[in-house]
């Protein structure tokens, strides 16, 4: 089954390229970071004039949901004439595109499951609609909002490899180097040490976030009834 | 301008149409591809799902076991499986492309299923045992055209994304349409990766558009009358 030459995990081998293997951890941190951030700068107010104004609705999940489908390759590839091959700026552009239909969707449920009792009582106390998104709609739909930041980061985590085709990668940079290893005899070692670390990370940032979520919206706690668990127990089923 | 009138030309270019390299032949073998790895995922990711939400049991154990599946990089698992000789050598490529995509496409199918089966009402379940019929009667009568819209849902998003991925296959030798690609971009033939892509991201469209379609003829009526929020549900499902 396995090829005889180098043995199946070295451990001399992750001593040795420590500094390279933390090298590549952190920079698959910061581009999910850099990615969910943007991701979220630019879904949360699309998903608010989509909300306010029901003529945008169509056109912005339609545009989310084209650069959703666009392959992630592919889309790193195409935007190479414009914004230069093997950059950062391609790398999190693809990226980022992949985050928004997620974010926006999850905004917009959110937002829709504020109940009219919550929204006209706000009125009744003479908030002006601003400050009534702001102080009401926004944050009874942060439940709906974190389980898309919790999908959108665990799918960035996946994805950041990818751009290791194009020179970036962070942990992905260990399986381009495994299996040019191959050359003389398979290197196992670095893909199941960036395996591991990819899995490991997806983990970490979804336990953060469930973390957060409890510091920044008590009231969701398991047990309380209300009417965002059924959508989030969906959405959240299927992340 | 000019680099857009290369494109043009490559694809205007009667030999980028012929043989073992050409289009049709590649987009041929993406197709192939996809095609084996969403069949397959869809009887064991919807074998399971739907033996999980029939019985009620086994479900947190399938559904976090498929969460988790998630959170691995498919180029992970793609370049481990190239370098074990066993497999790598196997059909030009073919298994081990195969074999990672399949653990990326299992998820969202097992995921609805469950979720389509668990929505099915309880009424509905219980007026059919009353009417005699046996286990295996109420699943393929009652529970499985009721989730089929769901079905549908995880079938397309597993499908979107293999076409997407499969692009990553020609990173381990197997040639299909990521081959423009990434030979493309290794040769720094960037008209050639350009095209490649637009190429892929045509398919992923074309796939999500036909299966979109395919989900609401699946959907029954009454369901899609009742219109955005039931849909709406659905697709955040499959997200």
């Amino acid at each position: 089954m396995l090829a005889t030459g180098r043995p199946f995990f070295s451990w001399s081998w992750v001593q040795q390229n420590w500094g390279q293997i933390v090298a590549d951890l952190d920079q698959h941190i910061e581009l999910t970071l850099i990615a969910v951030g943007i991701g979220l700068v630019i879904s949360v107010p699309l998903a608010v004039v989509a909300w306010r104004y029901r003529r945008w609705r169509s056109p912005v999940t339609t545009a989310t949901s084209v650069l959703y489908v666009i392959p992630s390759l592919a889309l790193f590839v195409i935007l190479g004439p414009v914004t230069g091959y093997f950059t950062i700026t391609t790398a999190e552009i693809a990226l980022v595109s992949y985050t928004l239909l997620i974010l926006v969707r999850n905004t917009l449920a959110g937002l829709e499951s504020v109940p009219d009792d919550a929204r006209e009582a706000a009125r009744a106390m003479g908030y002006t609609p601003g400050r009534s998104l702001v102080r009401v709609e926004l944050p009874l739909a942060l439940p709906y909002l974190f389980a898309g930041i919790r999908v959108a980061t665990v799918t960035v985590i996946g994805l950041v490899s990818v751009s290791a085709l194009i020179g970036l990668g962070g942990l992905g940079q260990l399986f381009v180097t495994g299996l040019q290893g191959s050359d003389d005899g398979p290197f196992y070692t670095p893909i199941l040490v960036g395996l591991v670390l990819s899995v490991v990370l997806a983990a970490v940032a979804d336990l953060l976030l469930v973390l957060a979520e409890r510091l920044v919206v008590p009231w969701s706690r398991a047990g309380s009834p209300g009417p965002t668990r059924g959508g989030r127990v969906r959405t959240g089923a299927a992340a | 301008m000019h680099f857009l009138n290369a494109v043009f030309h490559w694809f205007t270019t009667a030999s980028n149409w012929e043989g073992a390299n050409g289009i049709p032949e590649l987009l041929w073998q993406t197709a192939k591809l996809s095609i084996a790895v969403v069949a397959s995922a869809t009887i064991i990711g919807g074998g399971l799902g739907a033996l999980a939400g029939h019985t009620g049991r086994g479900s947190i154990a399938a559904v976090n076991a498929a969460n988790a599946a998630r959170a691995i990089p498919t180029l992970a698992l793609l370049t481990l499986l190239a370098i074990v000789p066993s497999i790598s050598i196997r059909y030009g490529g073919f298994l081990a492309a195969y074999l990672a995509l399949v653990v990326l496409a299992i998820p969202p199918i097992l995921t609805n299923t469950y979720v389509g089966m668990r929505e099915v009402d309880a009424d509905v379940r219980e007026a059919a045992s009353a009417m005699g019929m046996t286990g295996w009667q109420v699943f393929k009568r009652a529970e499985l055209p009721l989730a089929l819209p769901f079905i549908g849902a995880g079938i397309r998003t597993s499908a979107i994304e293999v076409v997407a991925t499969s692009t990553l296959a020609a990173y381990v030798s197997y040639s299909d349409l990521g081959t423009y690609v990434l030979s493309g971009l290794a040769s720094q033939d960037n008209v050639e990766a350009f095209s490649g892509s637009i190429l892929v991201a045509l398919l992923a469209g074309l796939v999500a558009v036909v299966l979109g379609r395919v989900q609401r003829a699946l959907t029954p009526a009454p369901l899609r009358a009742g219109g955005g929020a039931g849909t709406s549900a659905r697709v955040r499902a499959a997200v």
